[in-house]
């Protein structure tokens, strides 16, 4: 690996709440430029943290993590998350704007013209699928869960951000709308080339859309691999999810 | 007179007095808006804050609005030259008004807030809004219907609270509720009361339809986000012109009153007389409630009004009783000299003493003269008191003891209500006030205080050293009052007013005339 190709790099990091609790241990990785590194683990295992520390929603209390080479603490916090796409679970939209104005928000606090927000919205609206002139002056109460999810996609690549974040996106679906979110977002990731980052808590979603898996237990690294070495893997934690990804494998072909 | 007929007669005071009450309302409420929303955003940026601040304005609201008004009219604050806190009328109304519609305002900006969804927080914050952003494009939008929802609990409370200004000269429907209290008025009170409560009703379905229609977003949005910012400008100027503008009436000598008929028009007399003799210009500004006359005299707010020998002794000196007139009259004179800086001058004939009263027709039967002779048959008699003989200093504990009265009953009720109850013969003897009209016009006979126990209230014009020393020729006007009103005539200018339902001014200026002191 080579340092120049290097998006996002963690150094020995950890994380200790207050409180004493320690959500994040030890942490290194690194991040290549282009590729989606999937965050896998169960609830609590650190994932969120892991991709808070990135955008400086929280700095780390040991260690360092790196941006383009430079120490997330030297850069300033706006600055940084401008320049990161960041996609919550639906619920992140906000309800008192249209779907036109949620897309627009980035470019808007970039101080983009009205005209080009307006028009970079519609076009990211074919993107992800949806047809602009039906879709641009609703509000997110009147979408459907899938239709809310793909402008949540839109959003986070409003300003065009070499770095995406996306926190379990896809988790209130029901699953056929799920797999063909994700189909489409496979199609997306091949067309856009960004670094990304995607937590989830499923491993047929972190087979589908990762280019390598990370996985976390109790806030500390087990695995950093591509997708086939964790079936391969030893380690508990992954037979655990290796054991999971094969009884859904084996349910959906006798179903 | 029925509720309607009054109101379409007096129309053209309706309106004033409607007028004055929505701007009070409105400027209240406005500065309220002001301070609230900036305080309840501070809070929760500071949110170790929250617990003193709302704990202050929780407080505030419990304050008794007249406990309130003492507190604010002896304050006298300045900025720039413009008294900006103190004195009576609309100003400290408004004060008063905003300490009481600031809790719903913070306390709902600031819950509107914190109840933000903290992911939809996080998203902004994840999207690199900077603080001022994440505030104004998302939590205050959220936020906004729950805010509006708290200015208008404050409004309504405001449109309630302002009757009360009517007590400090702020103007406003409390007049008439006021004055229909005072005369024992059930249409005068419903005149106040019913148009302030249409008020309420009004203002409350208005910011109810904008809340509803801030919640449903949608395109009437942006024309509310207009709304409100020209609604939030307009209010800026109109409180800036106002509120230094009221009030302001230096260089004219102001006279004040209590809040009863018999001060009214004792007001009405002062002023009269001064405009009459120096040709000074009057501002008056009657209707002061509680000690509220002597708080705006000491203040500067108002030069002159009639007290009471008594009541300065009892009430403001909080002395012991005394019953020589005129030892009351040298105590107090003394005191306020030194204390106040106020004068008393000449009085003006007549003491409104309590009145122990008794039906004609029982006078004459057993004979009575003296409160003595009443004692003597009082173990078969029932007694209607009002609720202040019953309490005070040199009310009916003493009065008893002195003249060793045992009633049957006493009755304890509403001063005003005793009259009739005792016309009614529902009770035989009442403690009234000895000016009171009602004294003739239900044949009633005040027994003489032969032990002497009440002691003495003089009627006194009292004024400040200042005002006599800027314009001594007030001081010769005022002594053409000396000695001017017996008890009888000040019984007989009262009930013109409580019970013919004339005005006092045209009553005190018909007065004056007959006693030659206007021509």
């Amino acid at each position: 690996m080579n340092n120049a190709d290097t998006a996002i790099e963690f150094h020995d990091v950890g994380f200790t709440l207050p409180d004493g609790k320690t959500l994040l241990s030890n942490l290194n990785l690194r991040v290549q430029e282009g590729e989606t590194l999937v965050l896998l683990g169960r609830s609590g295992s650190g994932k969120t943290t892991t991709m808070k520390l990135i955008n400086r929603l929280i700095d780390p209390t040991a260690g360092e993590v790196r941006v383009e080479q430079k120490p997330t603490t030297d850069w300033d916090p706006i600055r940084l998350r401008r320049r990161i796409g960041y996609v919550i679970q639906e619920i992140g939209l906000f309800p008192h704007l249209t779907v036109e104005e949620n897309i627009g928000v980035v470019p808007r606090l970039e101080g983009w013209a009205p005209e080009r927000v307006r028009e970079r919205a519609r076009a990211l609206l074919s993107l992800v699928g949806l047809d602009a002139d039906r879709f641009a002056e609703r509000f997110p109460r009147e979408l459907s869960g899938g239709q809310r999810q793909r402008i949540g996609v839109a959003r986070a690549l409003a300003a065009d951000p070499p770095i995406i974040l996306l926190d379990e996106p896809f988790g209130a679906l029901d699953p056929i709308t799920r797999r063909e979110i994700q189909r489409e977002f496979k199609s997306l990731q091949r067309e856009l080339k960004k670094t990304m980052i995607f937590v989830t808590h499923d491993i047929a979603e972190a087979f589908v859309l990762g280019t390598r898996i990370a996985l976390l237990k109790d806030g500390q690294l087990v695995l950093l691999d591509v997708p086939a070495a964790l079936l391969r893997s030893a380690h508990p934690e992954a037979r655990a999810f290796a054991e999971c990804f094969y009884d859904a494998q084996s349910t959906g072909s006798s179903g | 007179m029925s509720l309607a007929e009054f109101l379409s007669r007096n129309v053209g005071e309706l309106v004033t007095l409607t007028l004055e009450h929505l701007f009070l309302v409105a400027v209240s409420t406005g500065i309220a808006i002001l301070i609230g929303v900036p305080l309840g955003i501070l809070l929760t940026r500071k949110p170790a804050l929250s617990k003193p601040v709302l704990g202050f304005a929780n407080i505030m609201q419990t304050v008794p609005s007249l406990a309130l008004f003492g507190f604010l009219i002896p304050l006298n604050i300045y900025l720039f030259h413009v008294k900006i806190l103190g004195g009576i009328g609309a100003r400290t109304a408004i004060v008063a008004l905003v300490l009481y519609a600031l809790l719903p305002i913070i306390r709902n900006t600031f819950t509107g807030i914190r109840s933000v969804d903290p992911a939809i927080r996080d998203a902004g914050r994840g999207m690199g809004m900077t603080d001022r952003q994440l505030l104004f494009q998302v939590e205050l939008p959220l936020a906004l219907g729950v805010i509006i929802a708290g200015v208008r609990v404050a409004t309504v409370i405001c449109v309630g609270t302002a009757t009360i200004a009517a007590a400090i000269d702020a103007g406003g429907l409390g007049r008439y509720i006021f004055r229909g209290l005072r005369a024992n008025d059930n249409v005068l009170i419903l005149a106040g009361a019913v148009p302030a409560a249409l008020i309420a009703i009004a203002a409350d379905l208005a910011l109810g339809y904008f809340e509803r229609t801030i919640q449903l977003g949608r395109r009437t949005r942006r024309s509310a986000k207009k709304i409100i910012i020209a609604s939030v400008a307009v209010l800026c100027a109109i409180i800036l012109i106002v509120y230094f503008v009221v009030g302001g009436s230096s260089g004219r000598i102001a006279v004040g009153s209590k809040d009863f008929t018999e001060q009214v028009i004792l007001g009405e007399i002062l002023a009269q007389t001064i405009e009459n003799i120096t040709r000074l210009q009057v501002t008056r500004r009657f209707d002061l409630g509680g000690n509220l006359a002597h708080e705006a005299l000491v203040a500067g707010e108002i030069d002159t009004y009639v007290e009471y020998t008594g009541t300065a002794l009892l009430a403001i000196l909080k002395s012991q009783p005394i019953t020589d007139p005129a030892e009351v009259l040298r105590r107090v004179k003394q005191d306020y000299a030194e204390r106040f800086k106020v004068e008393w001058t000449e009085p003006l004939g007549f003491n409104n003493t309590f009145a122990v009263l008794v039906r004609g027709d029982d006078a004459n039967k057993f004979n009575l003269k003296t409160i003595s002779d009443a004692a003597k048959i009082s173990p078969q008699w029932r007694a209607g008191f009002g609720q202040d003989f019953m309490s005070r200093a040199d009310g009916f504990p003493g009065f008893a003891r002195t003249y060793g009265f045992h009633f049957a009953e006493i009755r304890e009720m509403d001063l005003s209500l005793t009259y009739r109850a005792l016309a009614e013969k529902q009770v035989d003897l009442i403690a009234g006030n000895s000016t009171d009209g009602l004294i003739s016009r239900y044949r009633l006979v005040q027994l003489e205080d032969d032990r002497h126990y009440f002691p003495p209230y003089d009627a006194v014009p009292v004024i400040r050293r200042v005002t006599l020393e800027q314009h001594p020729e007030i001081r010769a006007a005022l002594r053409q009052l000396s000695g001017i009103l017996s008890v009888a005539e000040m019984r007989k200018l009262n009930y013109a007013v409580d019970g013919e339902k004339r005005p006092a001014r045209e009553v005190a200026r018909e007065f004056l005339e007959t006693k030659r002191i206007l021509r």
